[in-house]
């Protein structure tokens, strides 16, 4: 039997807690090509450009044949459309466009701006929960229902349903990297389920406009036009999924990185502001997006002495390119004194993730309270038990004791 | 505080304008407006914003942030008497004087330091002055750059540079005072032209737009709602101008003498859109028009005489006639120095007359005229933000640097203009081209980028909207790629066979002189050998 490649060690879930010497050895070569086919490119600048490169397509269609086979479908339930994080401009400009019409600039500039104090209670809330106890799960008390309630509360999901998509989520993200045939249905059944759960939900909003996001959606009409059928599906499902699965890693991975190196959790209790510089050293030293395991390209890409053929997968490794020496001095050093803090846990160029101010914000706010609030806290297991998704990276459990929860 | 953006750099991200939406605005998909000078108590947002810019390109004064770390360089280790103990004397303290004080400093020059600048203020930013505070979005007083660094300098502020002594290394200042130095660099830039009739030029109501000075009297005439604005020339000032009365809802002509807008920067065909565009959004552009005349009565603008024939009653007239370069002061001194400005080496070190390159006398900014590589070497001056910060980095490096430790300029010269709504972005040197192919988007939709070929390669790129892309085609520029870029490329555009690109003769003055460096109009075919007082 064949020794496994790199890329398959990095997949295996026996590395999930410490994928990065993996990274380490994958970056002696910028891009490797993997039996099946698939490339991998895993250095700063070669990813850099690589997103900046007109000839990488982010639509699977563009795939040859015998790789899209292995995928996923393109298509959502009903014959729905691919997001526009699976799309190509211009279809991917436009239907970003809309997007962003009810979420930000230029047309709601100030909507995320504006929900920094409710965004401070629902974390404050969380931890006042955690009042007269002395341990809790990270995960489940606090850094997963925070982002979720934003995410609800901006696209107006009611947030008692939560019990419902939630139980979809976990097939649609673990059917992200290299799924087998039973993850790939898994996935297929989810999605249907949540395209009758978001169409019910639209037909509601419909009826009964609110604030929310979803009802701009439903009301709007910009220059672009309406989001409808299924590009409204395939766009509300994006922005409920991603709206929270990343920021709860953010979160999760950002207080074991805290617990790690109780100097730097001793400044977040102290100095005020240092929760800014803090998370962007956090994005880049344990990022939420490992992978990006599914992009393709329209016209062969020479890097360096390896030529990209057309039509072949293509992975690109962020989390790698983070800890690239080429670009980060001492890259396995987390130091919140960084000055040059280019990362690439949001992605860069056009696919630049959507949400990347408000899971800043969420971060910021829901770290600098815990470490304000909790007296003594220590992770009680380390290494964690990890979430099998090695494209969205994140502890799935964080067990964790404190001796009081002090008052906002 | 103080806020500048580096929009060479930017990409269009808008986390600024989420973070600190009362600071940084999004016009359109993807250009930004900022305030330079957010009121403190934005302090924590503007902080938030500029450590989440995805190519950081947003920066504040030192005092609100860290510095960043010392520069570490081969020559800095050996610290040579010069970098101890020189006397460097920068003249001309605007964006590329600044700069290249500030690396001084970082690279651990400990020497003196003189600042000499005509105007009274202190550095500034000049792009917000033909938009955000036309806008009334910022006031002119408040675009002073941030300081990255204390760069402990003598500042001379309000008092010119007279002359340039190579034999004492002096300079003279327009009060009597002499300046010595070990290192000069030359960073005086480039002043408006003005409109060449001097009674009309006098006007009441006939401005330029280069200053604080001149931003803060035209935005007070524009808040009076004149009846017509006329914009002479529609260049970038001149669009942004023309997008600035639109915004505002003032009626305005445009005198334009080419065939259309932005003609010289990116040819006639990116310009027919531009002229469009204007039109579209209520512009009277008359192309192929130059104003004959402006006539007053009392003193005051009242009408313009335009070639085609007709006259318009107008109270405002914007010249935008592009600039001169503030060479005066150096002539005489030796220096080959002419219209075209300074010339210098590849690592910015000044020219004489004669061609020999001078050891102590470095030029940076918009007056310096630069060989570039990757344009047959040619002597070409580069009017942009992001050159004079990145030429002032090296010219400042240089100086206190020997032999083989100094670095050649070699960026990519890359701009950036914002008018109706659109970001226009460019790199290379579109203006050397013969052709022009639309290879992304398209041009209906305002969203595409078009490259620029010479000669069957690739030499400039223009994005309108689609700024993200542009790092990709200044690759193919410093690759020599060939032209048209010969693969595929999402979002194709319906055609993308190469058309002329219609760059009038007069943008591209350096294509086949024989005299370039000497500071003669590169269209003279002669060279004079200046004999000075050094030559003994």
């Amino acid at each position: 039997m064949t020794e496994p490649s790199l890329y398959d060690q990095i997949l295996d879930f026996a590395n999930r807690a410490d994928p990065w010497p993996l990274y380490e050895k994958l970056r002696s070569q910028p891009v490797w090509q993997e039996a099946d086919g698939t490339f991998v490119v895993s250095t700063f600048r070669e990813i850099y450009a690589l997103q900046h490169d007109p000839r990488l397509s982010s639509d699977l269609t563009n795939l040859l044949p015998e790789f899209a086979a292995k995928l996923p479908p393109a298509q959502g339930p009903g014959g729905a459309p691919p997001s526009f994080l699976v799309s190509d401009p211009p279809r991917h400009d436009t239907l970003r466009r809309v997007a962003m019409r009810q979420f930000g600039p230029p047309h709601r500039p100030d909507l995320i701006d504006k929900m920094a104090p409710a965004l401070k209670a629902i974390v404050t809330g969380l931890i006042d929960n955690l009042a007269d106890k002395q341990g809790a799960d990270l995960v489940d008390d606090v850094a997963y229902p925070f982002p979720v309630a934003v995410i609800c509360h901006l696209l107006g999901v009611p947030p008692e349903d939560e019990p419902r998509f939630s139980a979809w989520v976990d097939p649609i993200v673990n059917a992200l990297a290299r799924p087998t045939p039973e993850q790939l249905q898994a996935r297929t059944d989810a999605r249907q389920h949540m395209s009758n759960y978001l169409f019910e939900l639209a037909q509601r909003r419909r009826a009964e406009p609110g604030e929310d996001m979803i009802s701009g959606y439903l009301t709007d009409d910009g220059p672009d036009g309406r989001l409808e059928g299924g590009d409204l599906f395939s766009t509300l499902m994006l922005l409920l999924v991603a709206g929270h699965e990343t920021t709860v890693n953010l979160i999760t991975n950002g207080w074991l990185t805290l617990q790690r190196h109780p100097e730097v959790l001793q400044r977040l209790r102290t100095e005020p502001g240092f929760s800014i510089r803090l998370v962007e050293e956090l994005l880049r030293y344990e990022p939420s997006v490992h992978i990006l395991p599914f992009r393709t390209a329209v016209a062969d890409i020479a890097i360096g002495d390896t030529t990209i053929r057309k039509g072949h997968p293509i992975a690109v490794m962020l989390a790698s390119g983070n800890r690239d020496p080429e670009q980060f001095p001492h890259p396995d050093r987390f130091d919140p004194d960084r000055t040059d803090t280019v990362h690439l846990s949001f992605a860069t160029g056009i696919h630049y993730c959507l949400g990347a101010p408000l899971a800043r914000l969420e971060a910021q706010f829901a770290l600098t309270q815990l470490a304000k609030r909790l007296r003594n806290p220590r992770v009680l297991a380390d290494p964690p038990p990890y979430r099998p998704s090695p494209v969205l990276r994140g502890p799935i459990h964080l067990p964790i004791a404190f001796d009081e929860v002090c008052p906002a | 505080m103080h806020v500048v953006v580096d929009l060479t750099k930017c990409e269009g991200y808008a986390q600024c304008a989420f973070l600190a939406p009362e600071a940084f605005r999004m016009v359109g998909d993807e250009a930004l407006m900022f305030d330079p000078a957010p009121p403190d108590e934005l302090r924590e947002k503007v902080l938030r914003a500029a450590a989440a810019c995805p190519v950081q390109a947003l920066q504040v004064d030192v005092a609100d942030l860290p510095a960043p770390p010392p520069v570490e360089t081969m020559a800095a280790a050996k610290g040579e008497p010069l970098r101890r103990e020189g006397r460097i004397v920068i003249v001309g303290a605007s964006l590329a004087g600044l700069k290249a004080a500030e690396r001084l400093r970082a690279e651990g020059f400990t020497g003196s330091l003189t600042m000499i600048g005509d105007e009274p203020d202190e550095p500034y930013d000049r792009p917000p002055l033909s938009k955000q505070v036309q806008l009334g979005w910022a006031h002119s007083a408040d675009t002073a750059l941030p300081r990255r660094r204390e760069i402990d300098a003598d500042w001379k502020r309000g008092v010119a540079a007279t002359a340039l002594d190579l034999e004492r290394n002096v300079v003279s200042l327009a009060d009597g005072q002499e300046v010595g130095f070990d290192r000069l660099l030359i960073s005086t830039g480039v002043r408006a032209r003005p409109w060449p009739v001097p009674q009309e030029a006098a006007l009441d109501g006939v401005f330029t737009i280069r200053t604080q000075a001149d931003a803060a009297v035209l935005r007070e005439r524009l808040m009076n709602k004149p009846n017509r604005v006329l914009i002479i020339g529609s260049g970038f000032t001149g669009s942004e101008m023309a997008s600035v009365c639109v915004d505002l809802g003032i009626p305005v002509t445009v005198a334009e003498a080419g065939p259309a807008p932005l003609v010289g920067a990116l040819g006639g065909v990116i310009g027919r859109i531009s002229a469009g565009i204007m039109r579209e959004h209520g512009v009277d552009l008359r192309t192929n028009t130059r104003l004959n005349s402006l006539r007053g009565e009392d003193g005051r603008l009242r009408r313009a005489q335009l070639s085609d024939g007709t006259t318009i009653d107008v109270d405002v007239a914007v010249v935008a006639l592009g600039g001169i370069r503030n060479v005066e002061w150096l002539e005489g001194s030796g220096l080959a120095v002419g219209v075209w400005g300074v010339a210098c080496d590849a690592g910015c070190r000044a020219f004489d007359a004669n061609g020999l390159v001078t050891d102590n006398v470095f030029v940076a900014g918009d007056v310096a005229r630069q060989p570039q590589p990757m344009f047959g070497y040619q002597f070409l001056s580069m009017e942009h933000w992001g050159n004079a910060v990145t030429q002032a980095e090296v010219a400042a490096h240089n100086m206190i640097s020997s032999g083989s430790d100094r670095w050649p300029h070699l960026e990519v010269s890359a701009f950036w203009s914002l008018q109706f709504g659109h970001n226009i972005k460019s790199v290379g040197v579109p203006p050397m081209a013969d052709q022009i192919a639309i290879t992304q988007g398209s041009v209906e939709s305002r969203h595409f980028v078009a490259a620029y070929g010479y000669k069957g390669r690739v030499v400039g790129a223009v994005s309108w909207n689609q700024g993200k892309w542009l790092g990709f085609y200044q690759q193919l520029i410093e690759q020599a790629a060939p032209f048209p870029p010969p693969y595929d490329m999402i979002d194709p555009p319906p055609d993308r066979t190469p058309v002329p690109a219609e760059f009038p003769e007069i943008a591209r003055p350096g294509r086949d002189a024989t005299v370039v460096v000497t500071g003669h109009d590169p269209s003279e075919r002669r060279a004079t050998l200046v004999r000075t007082a050094r030559r003994h």
